[in-house]
């Protein structure tokens, strides 16, 4: 009966062939780590807050005179509404810490070089968007972290030359944060995450092209892969599994971790918080942003540092295949740029006096400087490996090479 | 998968899949149920399951409509004619005795919104007529004529003083 329907649907829609072409016959490297589990993770966590956020919507009310009671509705009077919420609001966190880990895999494995480019700018996408919604789903318990946070990000806006007081007031549409700026970004933050599950499909398209990388960095032939179910299905749920144990302890042990004392008190314009830091997730950026002792120059310094990672596979001219696996001044500028990125973060998170003034200057300074220096570093670490003499198997492979741009084409 | 073929048992593996599988499902079940369950009233709407009335202003023949859970309850001060004549019948389509509708028989407490399809009954000398599908109901809320299939409702409720009620309280 079953195969009957199935046959019904093929000979209408490519259902059975879909799913062996893209899931289990899908051939897959099969020396992938658990590293390679987090973009399975980051679809995960989408749908978790996708399916939180709707359920949370049915209570919630984006009026400036009902939002923050509505939030505290939810977490007293709903059933099961505290879980929600806090899955929401964990969920944010959590996010950033699968795709930054995700993104962070991507540098130290080359995953970003051809032919993954377009695979690397979506994921870039993906992650503006990730942003974007996350900052406008901040304001919605319209607490004073809430309220402020979204002040002063809009306020970034008035940077902008000549009409920056307008793009500040269109964004706001009010003179400050107000009625209507809450009821837009809430507006946005529902629709906001429709697009970022049309860009994943667009982000898979692009990665059922050119297939996964893996951590040698060298393309496998086919004998080196195996079909994605049941190997990497189990191997994702097995991660799944030590991703949701982690995630329900912050959730039903710490999610006050995630959320600011100072939001528990309602968003009032007349008062700032003594101390007002974005959430962790933005701290690097906005150590970035208070660096540069210029409105202007901070606002640009930070949108650049944010967006600067798109260049990544111009600026990345070894020719030595993968990331740090074989590169061993590659593997070390790795490590620099995340204990840079790890200090900026701190930087943000502290009152901007004293050392942390300089220190913070200096970490902005070696942040771009990597993307800077990268294109000669890796060009001149490339002809040093060569000069030394490569393993093996990328002597090899460049031996059965044919000329690049074939290669490529391949 | 060649390997499997020299499985000593290979049903044991079957057996671990289908109880993964199983395990997984019962919990994307029981993972699916706080999200169910958050559609149900809140607690601050269970708080209005209870409405207080007083009947001490309603004088023989009138009656009061109150709030009760979001539905209205009509409260009737039965003079003693009509408390006789209902309790000398057992109403039409849906039969039942006046006094197993009442907890005292000069008042009539029931929910006032026709058994058809929701309306609220207009009232009369008689009892109510509908509006909408024209059912008719008498002065005990019995239905005397269709649609509506049965009586109107009697709603929990408990006199906790001669002259006050307090409805979703059996």
């Amino acid at each position: 009966m079953l195969s009957r329907v199935i046959g019904w649907i093929d000979q209408r829609f490519p259902l059975t062939s879909f799913v062996k072409r893209e899931l289990t016959d899908y051939p897959t490297p099969r020396n992938l780590s658990y590293w390679w589990n987090f973009g399975f993770l980051a679809g995960f966590v989408l749908v978790l807050q996708i399916a939180t956020g709707i359920f949370l919507a049915m209570h919630y009310k984006a009026d400036v005179n009902l939002a923050f009671d509505s939030v505290q509705h939810i977490m007293r009077d709903i059933k099961y509404g505290w879980l929600l919420r806090y899955l929401h609001s964990t969920g944010a966190s959590a996010f950033f810490v699968v795709i930054y880990i995700h993104m962070a895999r991507t540098l130290y494995y080359g995953s970003y070089r051809a032919p993954r480019e377009l695979l690397w700018w979506t994921g870039q996408l993906l992650m503006l968007l990730i942003m974007a919604s996350a900052f406008m789903g901040y304001l919605l318990p319209w607490g004073q972290m809430s309220y402020w946070g979204a002040e002063v990000i809009t306020n970034l806006f008035g940077a902008t030359p000549l009409i920056g007081d307008r793009v500040v007031l269109w964004l706001r549409g009010d003179f400050a944060v107000g009625d209507a700026t809450l009821t837009r970004f809430y507006a946005l933050h529902y629709l906001f995450p429709f697009l970022i599950v049309a860009m994943v499909v667009i982000h898979m398209v692009a990665l059922h092209t050119v297939k996964s990388s893996n951590p040698s960095g060298i393309n496998l032939a086919a004998k080196d892969n195996i079909p994605f179910h049941p190997y990497y299905t189990s191997k994702d749920f097995f991660g799944l599994g030590i991703y949701l144990i982690i995630f329900c302890v912050f959730v039903f042990f710490l999610p006050h971790l995630f959320i600011e004392p100072n939001n528990y008190i309602p968003a009032n314009p007349l008062v700032t918080p003594l101390h007002i830091e974005p959430e962790w997730y933005f701290l690097p950026f906005y150590a970035i942003l208070r660096a540069i002792p210029d409105m202007l120059g901070g606002v640009v310094a930070m949108a650049l540092s944010v967006v600067i990672f798109a260049v990544l596979p111009f600026a990345d001219r070894s020719s030595i295949p993968g990331g740090a696996h074989y590169r061993p001044v590659f593997r070390v500028m790795f490590y620099v740029f995340i204990v840079d990125v790890l200090v900026l973060g701190y930087v943000g998170s502290q009152a901007p006096i004293g050392f942390l003034v300089p220190l913070g200057q200096i970490a902005t300074f070696i942040y771009f400087a990597t993307f800077i220096l990268l294109p000669f570093v890796s060009k001149a670490e490339d002809r040093w490996l060569r000069a030394r003499g490569l393993p093996p198997e990328l002597q090899a492979l460049f031996e059965q090479r044919p000329p690049r741009e074939k290669w490529l084409r391949k | 998968m060649s390997e499997s073929k020299q499985l000593a048992s290979p049903e044991r593996r079957d057996f671990l899949e289908q109880a993964t599988v199983a395990v997984g499902a019962a919990g994307v079940a029981a993972a699916c149920w706080p999200f169910i369950s958050s559609m149900n009233p809140g607690t601050d709407v269970l708080e209005q399951g209870t409405a207080e009335a007083n009947l001490a202003a309603i004088q023989p023949g009138e009656s009061l409509t109150v709030s009760w859970a979001g539905k209205p309850i009509f409260i009737r001060h039965r003079t003693p004619q009509q408390v006789a004549a209902m309790q000398l019948t057992q109403g039409g389509i849906d039969p039942q005795d006046d006094r197993a509708r009442t907890h005292q028989p000069q008042w009539l407490v029931v929910v006032g919104l026709c058994t058809h399809l929701g309306c609220i009954p207009s009232q009369n000398n008689e009892g109510w007529l509908c509006p909408c599908h024209g059912s008719v109901y008498d002065n005990s809320g019995r239905v005397m004529r269709g649609p509506a299939p049965t009586n109107l409702l009697v709603p929990p409720y408990k006199f906790v003083a001669s002259d006050k009620i307090v409805i979703g309280e059996a």
